[in-house]
This record gives C-alpha cells, sequence and structure tokens, in this order.
C-alpha cells in the first residue's frame, strides 16, 4: 500500500494471550516443563484484570469474556471498524513481573515468537511492539537485536512503572539498540508491581491503581528527561502509551519551572525541558482525560502546543468510549490527518520500510 | 551613559559587594578577584534581590556525566529561586537568549583622574581623594 493511501494508524492495539497454553509451542523444552510443573496458567496481571470492565469493551467480549484473544477477531472489531490499515501490537501479559531474568527472557521471547506466528503472519496490517524483559538489560538488547531483524517489529515496549527509573544509565545499551534500529521506546501503562502504584503506598481500589499510572509516567518521563538520554541518543523519540495524555502539560510546566534554578544539577539540560519533550515525547491519544465539553478538549490540545505530539489510537479492546468515535469530539480538525497518519508513520520509522 | 562613582575600590575588596542606587536604580556591584562587575539588583523573574545572592561558576556539559566547570564565581545565582546570572553579561543561564538582567559597565578610575570640569556624578556623597582608586559604573 502506498503510505500516501493510508487512513489511519491505530498506534495501541492489544492482543490477548489466552493462557500460558498458548505459548508452551514457543517455550524450550525446560520452560515448557517448568510451566507445566508449576501449573503456572497465566500471567495476566492485577493492571488488566481479565473480567474487569476497563479490559475490554463489552460488545467485544466472546463467550468466555474475553477479547482480542485472535487475529481475525481483531481485524474485524477494531481495523475493519475504524479504517486502520495498520495497527500496531502491544501486547500485555505479565512478562515484566517475572522475577527470575531466564524465565522472562524466555516469556519474552515466547510472546514475541506467538505474535509473528499468530498474528503478524496473519494479517499484513499488524504491526508490534518487542516485549523486552527489562529484568536484565543484556537480555533486553539480544531480544531486540533478534526481533529487529522482522521489519515489522516497529517499537520497543515497556511498562510504565518497573524497578528503575527508566532514563537510568543502566538502561542505555537497551536505548542504544533502539536508536540503531529505528525503534522508539515505547512506555505503556502497566506495573511490574515491585513497589505501590503510588509513592504513598498500597491503594485500595483498582480505580486509584489505574488514576496512578499517569503519575508513573510523569516520573518516567522527568528521569528520561532529566538523565539525559536524549542528549545521548538525540534520534530515540518515547511513546507514552495509554498515559491519559492531558497531564502532561502542566507537569512539563512544572518540571521546566523548577529546572531553571536547578540547572547547574543536570548541565547536560541546556534547553528547557518543555522543548525537549516537544522534541522527543509522543502520546497516544486513548484514553484522553478531559470532560466531554469539546471546548474543553480544544482548550487541552492546545496546551501541548505542537501538533506533532499525539498519536490516534483506539487501545482495543480496552474500554475507554463508547460507540465508534475514537477521536474525542473537540480535537481540530486541521489535526485529524496529523494524528491519524503523519505523525504516527514520522514517528514509527519503520512503518515506511 | 553616564559615569557614576560608586565606591572607593579600598572599600570593596575582592569577594566583597555592595549595593549602590544611581539614579533610582539599585545595582549590585561584585568585586571578584579584583575585577568588578555591575548588575541590577533585581531579578527578572520574581524580583529577587541579587545583591543577596551566591556567587557560583558556570557549569557545563556536552554529554550526560560530564561537568565542565570553569569561570569560578563568575555568576550570581538569585537568592529567590536559584536563576544564574552571568556577571559580564547578565544573560541568564537557563535561558540566556531570552532572560536577561541589566548590566552595567565599570571602570577604576583615580581620584586624580577624575576631570572636574565634568564629574562623574557621585551616587552617594563620599570625599574624592586624589591618591585613592574609584570604582565607576556607566548608567
Amino acid at each position: 500500500m502506498n503510505l500516501s493511501d493510508i487512513r489511519a494508524v491505530d498506534c495501541d492495539v492489544h492482543p490477548t494471550v489466552p493462557s500460558m497454553q498458548t505459548l508452551l509451542p514457543y517455550l524450550n523444552d525446560h520452560w515448557r516443563e517448568t510451566v507445566i510443573e508449576r501449573e503456572i496458567t497465566t500471567l495476566d496481571t492485577i493492571s488488566y484484570p481479565p473480567l474487569a470492565p476497563l479490559t475490554a469493551r463489552a460488545d467485544f467480549r466472546g463467550e468466555n469474556g474475553r477479547a482480542g484473544l485472535d487475529a481475525s477477531e481483531v481485524g474485524q472489531q477494531a481495523l475493519d471498524k475504524w479504517q486502520a490499515d495498520i495497527a500496531i501490537l502491544n501486547c500485555l501479559y505479565g512478562v515484566q513481573l517475572v522475577f527470575n531474568e531466564d524465565m522472562a527472557q524466555a516469556f519474552a521471547r515466547a510472546v514475541n515468537d506467538w505474535v509473528v506466528k499468530e498474528w503478524l503472519d496473519r494479517d499484513p496490517r499488524l504491526r508490534a511492539s518487542i516485549v523486552v524483559p527489562l529484568q536484565n538489560v543484556e537480555h533486553a538488547v539480544d531480544e531486540i537485536e533478534r526481533c529487529a531483524v522482522d521489519k515489522r517489529f516497529v517499537q520497543i515496549l515497556v511498562l510504565c512503572m518497573g524497578e528503575t527509573p527508566l532514563g537510568r544509565r543502566q538502561f542505555w545499551p537497551i536505548y542504544a539498540a533502539a536508536e540503531r534500529h529505528n525503534l522508539p521506546l515505547g512506555i505503556h501503562a502497566g506495573s511490574a508491581y515491585r513497589y505501590p502504584v503510588t509513592s504513598l503506598g498500597w491503594p485500595t481500589y483498582y480505580v486509584e491503581d489505574y488514576a496512578a499510572q499517569s503519575l508513573g509516567f510523569q516520573s518516567q518521563l522527568a528521569s528520561l528527561v532529566c538523565e539525559g538520554v536524549f542528549v545521548k541518543f538525540p534520534k530515540l523519540k518515547a511513546v507514552l502509551i495509554e498515559s491519559g495524555v492531558t497531564w502532561l502539560p502542566g507537569f512539563v510546566w512544572r518540571l521546566s519551572k523548577f529546572w531553571r534554578g536547578v540547572r547547574a544539577e543536570i548541565p547536560w539540560i541546556d534547553r528547557s525541558p518543555n522543548e525537549i519533550v516537544r522534541d522527543h515525547f509522543r502520546l497516544t491519544i486513548q484514553p484522553l482525560d478531559t470532560p466531554d465539553d469539546p471546548d474543553i478538549v480544544a482548550r487541552a490540545i492546545e496546551h501541548f502546543q505542537s501538533d506533532d505530539m499525539l498519536l490516534y489510537s483506539s487501545d482495543y479492546p480496552h474500554w475507554q468510549f463508547d460507540g465508534d468515535e475514537i477521536m474525542p469530539p473537540g480535537i481540530p480538525a486541521g489535526l485529524h490527518r496529523r494524528i491519524l497518519v503523519d505523525n504516527p508513520l514520522a514517528t514509527y520509522p519503520r512503518l515506511g520500510l | 551613559m553616564a559615569k557614576h562613582i560608586v565606591a572607593a575600590v579600598k572599600e570593596l575588596p575582592p569577594g566583597s559587594r555592595k549595593l549602590v542606587e544611581v539614579n533610582n536604580r539599585q545595582i549590585a556591584v561584585f568585586n571578584v578577584n579584583g575585577e568588578f562587575h555591575a548588575l541590577g539588583n533585581r531579578c527578572p523573574h520574581e524580583g529577587g534581590h541579587l545583591i543577596d545572592g551566591k556567587l557560583v561558576g558556570l557549569v557545563e556539559s556536552k554529554m550526560p556525566g560530564e561537568y565542565c566547570y570553569s569561570r569560578k564565581d563568575e555568576l550570581v545565582k538569585c537568592p529567590w529561586h536559584g536563576w544564574e546570572f552571568d556577571l559580564r553579561t547578565g544573560r541568564a543561564q537557563c535561558d540566556p537568549s531570552r532572560v536577561r538582567v541589566r548590566h552595567y559597565e565599570t571602570a577604576v578610575v583615580q581620584g586624580g583622574e577624575i576631570d572636574l570640569d565634568a564629574p562623574p556624578k557621585a551616587a552617594e556623597v563620599f570625599p574624592v581623594r586624589i591618591e585613592d582608586d574609584y570604582v565607576v559604573v556607566e548608567v
């Protein structure tokens, strides 16, 4: 397909791993036996409990209550429905929670290989993010190198909340590999649950966990900027996926304001964090945290002072909106094409390969 | 522009500073290693008094983890929010192209060299002695 014919690039679609049984063919003998012997039935996490309302819209759920289980279902429910000519799969399965770094490596490989075989090979519109086992940086780099050979992998995928802030230098070999292969760093809502999802301690309710994700995104953004990741890797882009979007301007105002007075602490940051964020961060538009009033939506979008930052996403099958309008009312019409197509193509260079 | 005597050199030894007022403007005068620098006293951010700020060096970096330190004591840090201003230019280190405090040229003149026909106007009234040196600020 000609790039100019593309109607929409859906930058966040979730394939559901039915169970660990599904991944058995993608594990070696040792890990297959381990999964069976230990009766590891699932890696679903409390970020998206299978039957929680947010995890899947009711009209997408099949008889067993689950959604997004195979490529044809997702092709019809998400791509056909919303006229997406390209969709990027972000597989959320609790690989990042595993403590054993060898097991995490095996599971990440299995997930990525399963995505290739059961998804990418079945629908030419699909692309995917590389699930990386951050538990071990060498393993993560190896997995990027292994998968990047396949141009249908267009991004690397990590969770918003892990063990260590993402800007720390221990992770830089991952960003070097990402930059080398034109892979943005996709940071998706979710936690490895090494710590409570708030810095105050454990919240009581699911809604608190989900709402707290935007605080995790704030801290990751600050870490990546302040540690100088984009000074070291000037071609790298970070995509904040399912982050809620509108928290960003206020936080970046705050970060930029205080940077002015303590600039000398991070002298490699020689321009306002506000500018760095505009150059290097992108956000998928679902969910968009605003009131329904279109005027307010438009004003919230203006605060970004950039037309380049927002990427179209359905967040299928998560229940972020009802009906068929993914694009929230109030987003200026002049921005639609950019959000639907131009910004995704500019963010993901491998889509054009 | 007119030259104004603001202090006798011997009352402003290296490391010292003095707040002076010229034409109703408050000017912070610093002696850094024998060189005199003068900036408007009011921080353009929120109005903090630079005369009360700490002097710091310039820290620059090309890459995370590298710290290039130079020009010890040639920047003043506003005591309120820490913005650094270059004593030689008045420019704010955080946004040098857009944010600056007024910078004034300084000179040292000997009392005997002062042209009595057109004397620099003393900011404060004090006796000028022919054998002493004086700090002059151009305003």
